[in-house]
């Protein structure tokens, strides 16, 4: 590209504000930034940084009250942010356009697909019905989609995720646009289908010359997509320059702590390094001995009398979950679909167990047949030499339940917003009467809320006082509180940000060793695996593909699926 | 799609069987049917051959088989009152009820969308304010309050409006319409407004809390990001989304306007089966009052297999051959 050429968007001293009855909120400020035609950028940083603001000021979307306090924003040389909204609608659509994080949500699901293509279309364009059509269809094969001549005719909801995307995709290009800006485009893809995705928006950006601003927490996309990249912080940009140089020289101090909080694929690390920068755990107050502590006292090597068992904690044999998809009357007309097939797995005691696989291949059933939620439809399960699915007494489940505990995904949704973080930890110590007293119960939650770095004065607030990391912590705290042989962690650390990731993959780590806690490890991030499981188990559509140490597992794949997943994880 | 309907469809005849059992549970026990179809005069003799007659002295289950056989042949017995078969004294009096109903919803839908739409879109706006002021007031308000401001406004003070009974009609086959007269309108024009003031502060309230709902989600977003004008995203996307809870209510609503808008239809001396329904009442009319209570139950279960239907034609997630296809 010739140096004298205008850029093609031009963002300089830009500065976006949230006025507010309590002071005003700076969501961006002095921001420059340069797209040019054929060109990917990245804007990378964690939540609040400021990245998605940025779309919407171009877009001049922005939520009210926000709106653009200084700065010019440009494109190709004209004014944007000094447009009236009917002109800056001709500019929506036709010369920049926007690709919105989730594909599920992003389409409307009353409409076929065709119907709103065809609109977007003549909205811009003076075409016939025919005509848009037909273009229409020629884009839905462009972005590759199979039949695109029966698929037009579709909703939204018989498209799959990835499929969905690439309809928002083909939305998106309907109109020629100059700039395209991906706000997380590929986040809530499974690993193969963000590959394909970001083939696709890589291609299509030098096809036809279009500038791709793309908005992303996720140093993998931004290394494999970007051609050039500016780190945010809290608002500003800390750090701008070419891909290559930022990933592997970066300057300023949170883009190195960012970097280092990604979690790496092809070396296993005690821990993740320390990450300044980003919001800090309280540091515990008083140290524990854990060997006397209370919390201390169930683990294996304390046990008293009891002779260590011999063979695995958890053994599940045959394990199959079939649900019926649509009810009948008649047994041939019901449609079933089995989660898991014949699935059969030892843990270890003391070991952590990797569980990967894509989204429907049945991970999650797994983990809440393991925890008792679901009963399997058939299969045996034993539990320290016990057979669990046998046990007839009340007593007996119970007790192994409260010796097996569960982190969930969502840290939003999995915390009683009514009842208050103490009473939350508290709950299983009361209901499994681990505690003589109300005082000691109290007390053992000061001391797992200091445990998990919360400190014990969070046990005062209520859930939404928190951040999302930090609610994580409780739901640590929370499945602590029964005092667990065996945690299973559901995607602990998926809705999280990397450093905050970093932070509680980091905290896992320590109570694993100083509790000598069996884990069953759940996750569609490869390279969290790696850092995190001792062995790995690798799903797909409900069956067991590959089961193997991690360093095997990750340099010798033996199954095609496996090699497959490998060869597609992003990599910085 | 065909299995639902017959799902549906025996669903129904349940709750249709459920209600002729209270009907003719109120025709066996309440009060004894002799006594009330003869004079003091009577003989006992005479009475207990009247009795066994009427098939009064069969087994309860026999007696119910029979009730339920008539029904099914539109036969409902005489009314005590006035000596002429129910069901012929019902279907007079239907037209004018369904008219004055189906009226008054179209009145609610017509003022209630636009109303609510535009609330939606611009919450903060003084004029949404005032509408939503306005329409807690049209919620608190009794019925026979509206309706007898409005004749005294309207009617008597300015003498614009008939203030009772339906005006001219005209017979169409078993139909009788007001429709087509001008003092058929002037008649129902009141009393359609008052019938549909609380449906249309309904309505407009709905669709404003389920408009706010929509315009925050993603793909309202994704539309704006595409340039698409205002009126489409409005009118087209959104709206669209907000209309399966609406049917819903302005089903039940409807529903419950046929069956209860009995104390519009006696303020303004409406000729509707409501009224005919009060009279039951006041003179222990039985056998209209459990007719009622069928044709109550028939309009429900009509309307909400209706409105079950409409669903499919809305939302295209719901059409069971896509379900069958899975995610």
């Amino acid at each position: 590209m010739e140096a004298s050429v205008r850029p093609l968007l031009k963002i300089s001293g830009l500065r976006v504000e949230y006025p507010g009855r309590r002071g005003t909120f700076v969501a961006v400020e002095n921001m420059d930034l340069e797209v040019g035609r054929g060109e990917i950028v990245g804007v990378v940083g964690e939540s609040g940084a400021g990245k998605s603001t940025i779309g919407s000021a171009i877009m001049q979307l922005l939520e009210p009250p926000g709106r653009i306090a200084a700065g010019t924003i440009e494109l190709e040389g004209q004014r944007l942010d000094q447009l009236d909204a009917t002109e800056m609608r001709a500019i929506r659509g036709k010369r920049i356009s926007m690709i919105f994080q989730d594909p599920l949500t992003s389409l409307n699901p009353l409409y076929t697909v065709g119907k709103q293509l065809i609109q977007t279309i003549r909205t811009h364009s003076s075409r016939s019905e025919a005509a848009a059509r037909q273009e229409a269809t020629a884009l839905l094969n462009a972005v590759g989609i199979p039949d695109p001549e029966i698929r037009i005719d579709q909703y939204p909801h018989q498209f799959s995720g990835g499929m969905r995307q690439r309809v928002v995709i083909a939305l998106v290009l309907c109109t020629n646009p100059d700039l395209i800006i991906a706000d997380e485009p590929t986040t809530a893809l499974d690993v193969s289908v963000q590959a394909q995705i970001l083939d696709l928006i890589k291609k299509l950006a030098a096809e036809r010359n279009i500038g791709v601003m793309l908005i992303t927490h996720d140093m993998g996309v931004i290394a494999q997509t970007t051609n050039r990249v500016a780190v945010m912080y809290r608002g500003r940009v800390v750090e701008t320059g070419k891909t290559h140089q930022i990933i592997h020289a970066p300057v300023h101090e949170y883009t190195k702590s960012l970097i280092g909080a990604v979690p790496r694929a092809d070396v296993k690390l005690d821990r993740f390094p320390r990450i300044s920068y980003i919001e800090a755990a309280t540091p515990a107050a008083k140290v524990f001995d854990i060997e006397t502590h209370w919390l201390g006292r169930t683990r294996p090597d304390a046990k008293v009398a009891q002779p260590a068992s011999v063979g695995p904690l958890v053994s599940v044999d045959g394990l199959t979950m079939r649900f019926v998809v649509r009810h009948a009357i008649l047994p041939q007309n019901r449609v079933l679909f089995d989660a898991v097939k014949d699935l059969s797995l030892d843990i270890q005691e003391g070991e952590v167990m990797g569980l990967v696989g894509e989204s429907g291949s049945g991970k999650s059933t797994v983990a809440r047949i393991l925890s008792g939620l679901y009963r399997p439809s058939s299969g045996s399960m034993r539990f320290d030499g016990q057979d669990v699915l046998k046990m007839s007494r009340s007593a007996d489940v119970n007790a192994i339940r409260r010796q097996v505990q569960m982190i969930f995904q969502d840290p939003y949704s999995s915390l009683n917003p009514r009842m208050r973080v103490d009473s939350i930890v508290a709950e299983p110590i009361q209901h499994h009467r681990l505690a003589s007293s109300r005082d000691e119960t109290y007390a053992i939650v000061d001391d797992l809320l200091e445990v998990v770095g919360l400190g014990k004065a969070a046990g005062r607030k209520f859930p939404h006082e928190f951040s999302g990391g930090q609610r994580q912590r409780i739901s640590i705290a929370r499945a602590l509180a029964t005092r667990p042989r065996f945690l299973i962690c559901d995607e602990p650390t998926s809705a999280l940000d990397v450093s905050i990731q970093a932070q509680i993959l980091n905290l896992l780590k320590d109570l694993r060793s100083a509790l000598k806690l069996t884990v069953l490890f759940i996750s569609h991030d490869l390279p969290v695996v790696r850092q995190m499981c001792d062995r790995v188990a690798v799903m797909k559509k409900g069956e067991l593909c590959e089961l193997a140490a991690t360093d095997d597992l990750f340099n010798r794949p033996r199954h095609p699926y496996t090699t497959e997943l490998l060869r597609l994880m992003p990599r910085i | 799609m065909a299995s639902f309907i017959l799902r549906r469809l025996i669903q129904s005849g349940i709750v249709l069987l459920a209600v002729a059992m209270i009907a003719f549970l109120m025709f066996r026990f309440i009060g004894d049917p002799v006594s009330q179809m003869v004079g003091q005069e009577t003989t006992l003799a005479e009475r207990a051959e009247l009795r066994e007659k009427l098939g009064l002295n069969d087994p309860v289950p026999v007696q119910f088989l029979r009730f339920v056989g008539r029904a099914a042949t539109g036969n409902f017995g005489i009314s005590y009152q006035m000596g002429q078969p129910v069901d012929r004294l019902l279907a007079e009096r239907l037209p004018a009820t369904l008219e004055l109903s189906v009226f008054a919803m179209i009145i609610a839908c017509l003022i209630g969308v636009p109303l609510g739409v535009y609330t939606g879109l611009h919450p903060k706006r003084w004029l949404s304010r005032l509408f939503l002021v306005v329409s807690l007031i049209g919620i608190s308000l009794p019925t026979f309050f509206t309706g007898i401001m409005l004749i005294l406004v309207f009617g008597v003070e300015l003498g614009l409006l008939s203030t009772f009974g339906r005006g001219e009609t005209t017979q169409i086959g078993w139909w009788t319409t007001g429709l087509l007269s001008v003092s058929g309108w002037k008649s129902i024009i009141m009393p359609a407004f008052t019938l549909g003031l609380f449906q249309m502060t309904f309505i407009m309230r709905l669709i404003r809390s389920e408009m706010m709902e929509v315009m925050r989600t993603d793909f309202i977003k994704f539309a704006r990001a595409r340039g698409i004008s205002e009126g489409k995203i409005n009118f087209g996307h959104a709206l669209r989304n907000t209309l399966v809870p609406v049917m819903t209510i302005v089903g039940m609503q409807l529903g419950s306007i046929i069956a209860f808008g009995i104390i519009t239809e006696s303020v303004f001396q409406w000729p509707g089966v409501g009224l005919l329904f009060l009279q039951a009442i006041s003179t222990a009319d039985i056998p209209i009052m459990s007719t009622y209570l069928l044709l109550v139950a028939v309009l429900f279960v009509a309307i909400n297999l209706t409105v079950d239907l409409l669903y499919y034609v809305i939302d295209p997630r719901l059409r069971a051959d896509n379900v069958a296809r899975g995610a």
